[in-house]
């Protein structure tokens, strides 16, 4: 569960965000849409704990999170996935061993988990790119590998940022159904994205709402 | 057995991480050298403190304790004279309670003790050399009363029991120790000081592979432990390397004969030698701490 009360964030300058108030239920679906620049990005990252709110309280897990440790915030980020903008890769390690870092770092053991792996990168069409490091992959192909990573450890929330950004069509719709998929298991979900076609395509496969971000604030979403 | 490694194995794994962690952090070139060469300069330079320590620390036992057992009494008159003196000079001693054992020096053991100073071929008899009389005592003699029953049978027999270049020389010995010792707590104090030097570089070189540590879940712990295994065990590496160097060059010293004294003394004798062996476990132990300490401060700051 991750709720915004009346959540704000500035960075230098004026206030980016403010006035958020919302709650993103367990098992709910939503996409966060809005203009470049509107501040999608760090609303997520308010979502996730990678920045605290400069007014207001978020509570993740029903804990304020300016109030969480740097431990709980590890614990925590093990139970949200997260596809980064970014993707957010270390270049040198291969796809496979990126993939499989949330395990690693978590103290799992992967090679128990080596066939879960291979499926899963198989799944977003890796299986041959496995081995190779971020660098040497294609936009795409690294926002697939971020997805897989991002869902290794079977998260309660799959916090999504652009996840299309790169991708031609047809993967898109197969990362949606993935998502509609994982959010039909009782997964929550929030996709912030531009790419109003995709949403078009969510309609029917999942209950979703649709937020927007604009001049600081989150307008009434519309149920899909 | 198999069991014990594998216990082995989990013990240093969770202090140092396992080698999967290690990967997760890239091979970083010049910190990899700095570190182990500091540290097996430092452990060669603790290796000659440390020997300096203990001969030290030996040579003021020598001097303090069988010295301190040991006196000299020198009858001035040479020829028949001084040989009617040192009967006299012997019987006292003989009914002195504390004294074990006193034995005039002879002439033979004489020319032996000054031929070092005045070559071979000397001829004794025309020199007027004094006799000499080396007393063993047990610790309980009254050196006072005696010095005075001396000064009244005797008059030309001086009692001489070494207090006049034993203490300086003891104080210098104990003095040597302390400096020792302050030398090898210097060498550490200053591989702590390179290898968090290089620890802070090397963090600071891995800020973007750190935070998306962080972001995928790792503990501040598990990252610390990525580099504290690192430099660890570097340390340790150099340090052995460094110990071995030193231990070698100890182990070589020119032997020269007992006259060397102090300089002969400087060296490991029995168990000493199991000292060296420490020497990578402590830099080990050191560099642990100071990545350990670098690594939380940095991480604290990184977010
Ligand atoms: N670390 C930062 N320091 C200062 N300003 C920042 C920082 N990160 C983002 N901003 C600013 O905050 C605003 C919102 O950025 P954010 O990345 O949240 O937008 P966004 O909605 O995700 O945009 P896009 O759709 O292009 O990804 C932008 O004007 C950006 O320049
Ligand atoms: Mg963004």
């Amino acid at each position: 569960m991750i709720e915004l009360r009346d959540a704000g964030y500035s960075y230098d300058k004026g206030a980016l965000l403010s006035g958020l108030d919302m709650a993103f239920a367990p098992g709910s679906f939503h996409f966060l849409t809005g203009p470049s620049g509107a501040g999608k990005t760090t609303l997520l990252k308010l979502c996730y704990g990678d920045l605290k709110p400069t007014t207001g309280t978020v509570l993740l897990e029903g804990r304020d999170s300016r109030q969480l440790d740097r431990d709980a915030l590890a614990r925590l980020r093990r139970r949200i996935g997260v596809v980064h903008q970014d993707c957010q890769f270390l270049d040198h390690l291969s796809i496979r061993e990126n993939v499989a870092l949330p395990l690693t770092v978590a103290g799992r053991d992967v090679a128990a988990e080596a066939a879960n792996l291979d499926q899963l990168l198989g799944w977003v069409g890796l299986g041959p790119r496995a081995a190779a490091r971020p660098p040497q992959l294609s936009g795409g192909e690294r926002q697939r590998a971020a997805l897989a990573r991002a869902i290794i450890m079977d998260p309660d929330v799959i916090i999504a940022d652009e996840p299309t950004g790169n991708i031609d069509w047809e993967m898109s719709q197969r990362l949606l159904s993935l998502l509609a998929e994982l959010n039909r298991m009782g997964k929550t979900v929030l996709v912030a994205t531009h790419d109003l076609a995709l949403i078009r395509a969510a309609k029917g496969q999942v209950a979703a709402r649709v937020l927007r971000l604009a001049q600081g604030s989150l307008q009434a979403g519309t149920e899909l | 057995m198999r069991r014990l490694l594998t216990l082995v194995q989990r013990a240093t794994d969770a202090t140092l991480g396992d080698r999967q962690a290690d990967r997760v952090v890239p091979p970083t070139g010049h910190t990899v050298w700095l570190t182990v060469l500091t540290s097996a300069a430092m452990a060669f330079l603790a290796v000659f403190a440390l020997a300096l320590s203990l001969a030290t620390g030996r040579l003021a036992e020598r001097w303090g304790e069988s010295l301190a057992q040991a006196a000299t009494i020198r009858v001035s008159d040479a020829g028949e004279a001084g040989e009617v003196q040192a009967e006299a000079v012997l019987q006292i001693l003989n009914m002195t309670p504390g004294v074990t054992t006193a034995r005039a020096i002879g002439d033979d053991e004489q020319a032996a003790l000054l031929e070092p100073w005045l070559g071979p071929d000397l001829p004794l008899d025309t020199l007027p050399l004094p006799r000499l009389i080396e007393v063993a005592t047990d610790g309980n003699l009254d050196a006072e009363g005696l010095r005075l029953r001396l000064a009244a049978e005797v008059p030309d027999a001086v009692w001489d029991d070494h207090t006049r270049w034993r203490a300086p020389l003891v104080r210098a010995a104990d003095r040597l120790r302390g400096l020792g010792w302050i030398a090898l707590a210097l060498i550490a104090g200053t591989l702590a000081a390179m290898v968090t030097l290089a620890a802070q570089a090397s963090l600071a070189a891995n800020r973007q592979v750190i935070r998306v540590l962080r972001l995928v879940g790792a503990r501040d712990a598990y990252v610390a432990r990525a580099f504290t295994r690192r430099f660890t065990l570097r340390a340790a590496a150099g340090a052995a390397a460094g110990a071995v160097l030193g231990g070698v060059a100890i182990a070589f010293l020119p032997a020269a004969d007992d006259a060397g004294g102090f300089l002969t003394g400087l060296g490991f004798q029995g168990a000493g030698w199991l000292l060296l062996p420490l020497i990578p476990v402590f830099a080990g132990a050191v560099a642990f701490l100071a990545t350990r300490r670098a690594a939380f401060r940095a991480l604290a700051g990184f977010e």
